[in-house]
């Protein structure tokens, strides 16, 4: 193609002009920065999060935005890494110059982030999992999703009704399980529990009846397995096979679908923890968070397939945000997280949310609804 | 105590005969080639999860035909892959191949993941799942099939070696390429079918140990590196040493999970394995290696 100088004035201004008006509406967007995992191993957090922001911050533009102001996400995605995590983050904050921080799929990329959002004076809303991330609380870094603390207090509080003393826990040896394990080893004398026998396995492990047969051979009560992926089915089915006849308790990282599909009929009358998301239909009409629960899982499933606890986390700490943003009228960060802190009665996903300045969580312990396998399904127990 | 130790040593046969069939895997190509495939465990993994998804559905195959389906396409993609990612790097050196498999095993997973998704899933075991009671001690049915399968077809490699032409010309290959394409053997074919043969081994582990452990498109990660530390335990090249290497793996984790401590076990594993590469430096099995100066 040949240029001419007229071509080159005509493409000059052109650019010119959309340099201009990207500039003018840049001026004007609300910026929500995220990093998620979208893929590698932590996939499964990540992309329905990366979903559930796009959804509904295409939805809150169509109808207007917020103030009149549109707003813009900027995504990367860091694969799990915690490395990649903190360049994004920098880029986020040094280039995008975005107005808060909704991300942070894993505990792992979280905690790397979190000096960051601190030095820098940036809202961080967190939508991974460990308990580190707001205790201690730090000025900045919020989180929506529930603690694994949150998880094995929720446990011991139903085997203390059931009069369950004497627990034997296995747990996965991923960061989860580890930390799981940790939170449960610290908060079971708090409820009269003993641990009794205490096993690990591998994540890829192909059996674990070995685990389980000590198990069987220990005076334990109940069996209390934190871990996720294929380790807690394959525990499950295990059981089963060797005939132990205890209660068996799982954690909320096996709240999918899923896990009942892997585990088959060895599931019935498994006990876990889990978000009421799961359950949104069968909740009471009075309960408040059901609309919100229905129109969440409506939404996402008319448009992604089936939904997840953790896009749920996404969509709360969304939310959460742009309500802060509204309500302080404009994008001054420190106004912004005074408001986020100020969140009172905010009804998402996983709970019904009041944070306050020695608590950058706000979920009570009734945020988690302890659900039997029934049938093949999640049922609520009273 | 008694019935506990039988449950250990059930469940460490039962991994170990996995283990066993993957170390075969590796033994049947580095005999032919020296090379080390790493590959091997995405042969695992694919043909769990092609059986998966073709028995998957109402209108999806009977097990059987999915399963011996599965098992032709692994073999093809063993032949693939030999033909087309490690034939065309003939002359490169042995690590540089080395490098190809990683390369290839990294690529298979990837496919994998975009073809068949990252979800973990389950197969329907193949005759029920009515635990067999001895003693105190459990087993499954499929744990039956696992250790029978490994059995059959260690037998049917041993045979396909010591008593047929092919068989012996794969060896004569592995023995002096050079000398074994003079005495008229077509060396590219039996590259080829060592590694079908491997793809096969691979692909039939996967389906055995698909509805005990259940597949993803990351399983053969694990398995292939569990199977690699079994060949090299038992002595790399020698396809006894890779049975009983395999199965002294799964007995070792198992029984160490059990007497001494689940958290420690794939470490106890692993230094039981430094332990013999220091003593016997060439495996258990292996043949000691001399180098010609």
């Amino acid at each position: 193609m040949r240029i001419n100088k007229k071509s080159v004035t005509a493409i000059a201004a052109a650019v010119g002009i959309s340099v201009a008006s990207s500039l003018a509406t840049a001026a004007n967007t609300i910026k929500i920065g995220t990093f998620l995992a979208v893929t590698g191993p932590a996939s499964f957090l990540g992309d329905p999060e990366l979903k559930t922001l796009q959804m509904y911050i295409d939805s809150i533009n169509a109808d207007g935005g917020i103030d009149g102001r549109k707003v813009e996400l900027f995504h990367y995605d860091t694969g799990g890494k915690a490395k990649e995590a903190v360049k994004f983050a920098k880029r986020l904050i040094k280039k995008d110059r975005v107005d808060v921080i909704v991300g942070g799929s894993t505990s792992g990329s979280t905690m790397s982030v979190i000096p960051l959002a601190e030095k820098n004076h940036i809202p961080f809303i967190s939508l991974a999992g460990s308990v580190k991330i707001i205790d201690p609380v730090k000025k900045w870094v919020f989180k929506t999703p529930h603690t694994d603390r949150m998880a094995a207090a929720k446990i011991f509080e139903d085997m203390k009704k059931r009069g369950i003393s004497k627990v034997a826990l296995i747990s996965g040896n991923g960061g989860f399980g580890k930390s799981g394990r940790g939170q449960s080893l610290a908060l079971a004398p708090n409820y009269g529990i003993s641990v009794v026998a205490d096993e690990s396995y591998g994540k890829k492990d192909t059996d674990m009846t070995t685990q389980l047969t000590k198990i069987r051979n220990s005076n334990a009560e109940a069996i209390l397995n934190f871990g996720f992926g294929s380790g807690p089915a394959i525990v499950t089915k295990n059981i089963r096979q060797l005939g132990i006849k205890l209660p068996l308790y799982q954690s909320h990282g096996v709240a999918s679908k899923k896990y009942i599909e892997l585990a088959g009929s060895a599931a019935e009358g498994v006990r876990l923890p889990a978000a009421a998301l799961l359950v949104a239909s069968s909740l009471s009409n009075s309960d408040p968070q059901k609309q919100v629960l229905l129109d969440y899982k409506n939404r996402f499933e008319a448009k992604h397939g089936s939904v997840s606890t953790f896009g749920g986390h996404a969509y709360d700490g969304l939310l959460m945000a742009l309500q802060a943003i509204d309500r302080a009228n404009s994008t001054d960060k420190k106004k912004v997280r005074a408001e986020i802190e100020k969140t009172a009665n905010f009804i998402g996903t996983g709970g019904v949310f009041n944070m306050s300045p020695s608590n950058h969580l706000g979920l009570g312990l009734d945020a988690f609804k302890m659900l039997e396998i029934k049938n093949g399904n999640w049922t609520i127990v009273k | 105590m008694f019935d506990q130790i039988l449950q250990f040593l059930i469940t460490g046969l039962t991994t170990g005969a996995i283990y066993a069939l993957v170390a075969l895997g590796f033994t049947i190509i580095y005999n032919a080639s020296d090379v080390v495939n790493f590959a091997q465990g995405e042969f695992v993994m694919m043909g769990a999860m092609s059986t998966v998804f073709l028995a998957a559905g109402d209108n999806g195959l009977p097990t059987p035909l999915a399963a011996t389906l599965s098992v032709v396409l692994v073999i093809c993609v063993g032949i693939f892959l030999q033909r087309f990612a490690i034939a065309p790097a003939r002359g490169a050196s042995v690590v540089t191949t080395i490098i190809i498999t990683i390369g290839a095993s990294i690529f298979l997973r990837g496919l994998a993941l975009v073809v068949w998704g990252k979800d973990i899933h389950g197969m329907t075991p193949f005759s029920g799942e009515t635990p067999i009671h001895i003693g105190q001690a459990t087993l499954l049915p499929q744990n039956i099939w696992v250790m029978g399968g490994t059995a059959v077809m260690v037998l049917a490699v041993h045979y396909f070696f010591h008593y047929t032409m092919q068989g012996k010309a794969i060896l004569a290959c592995s023995y002096n390429r050079d000398a074994a394409s003079l005495m008229g053997i077509n060396v590219g074919l039996m590259m080829m079918v060592a590694y079908g043969l491997s793809a096969l081994l691979g692909a039939m582990a996967g389906i055995l140990v698909a509805p005990i452990s259940f597949t993803s498109y990351d399983a053969g990660v694990m398995l292939g590196l569990k199977g690699f530390s079994a060949a090299i335990l038992g002595g790399m090249g020698n396809p006894m040493g890779a049975v009983v290497g395999g199965l002294l793996l799964g007995l070792i984790e198992s029984l160490s999970a059990g007497l001494i401590s689940s958290g420690y076990k794939d470490a106890i594993g692993f230094i039981i394995l430094l332990l013999v590469l220091f003593i016997r430096p060439s495996g258990l099995m292996g043949k000691r290696s001399s180098d010609r100066v």
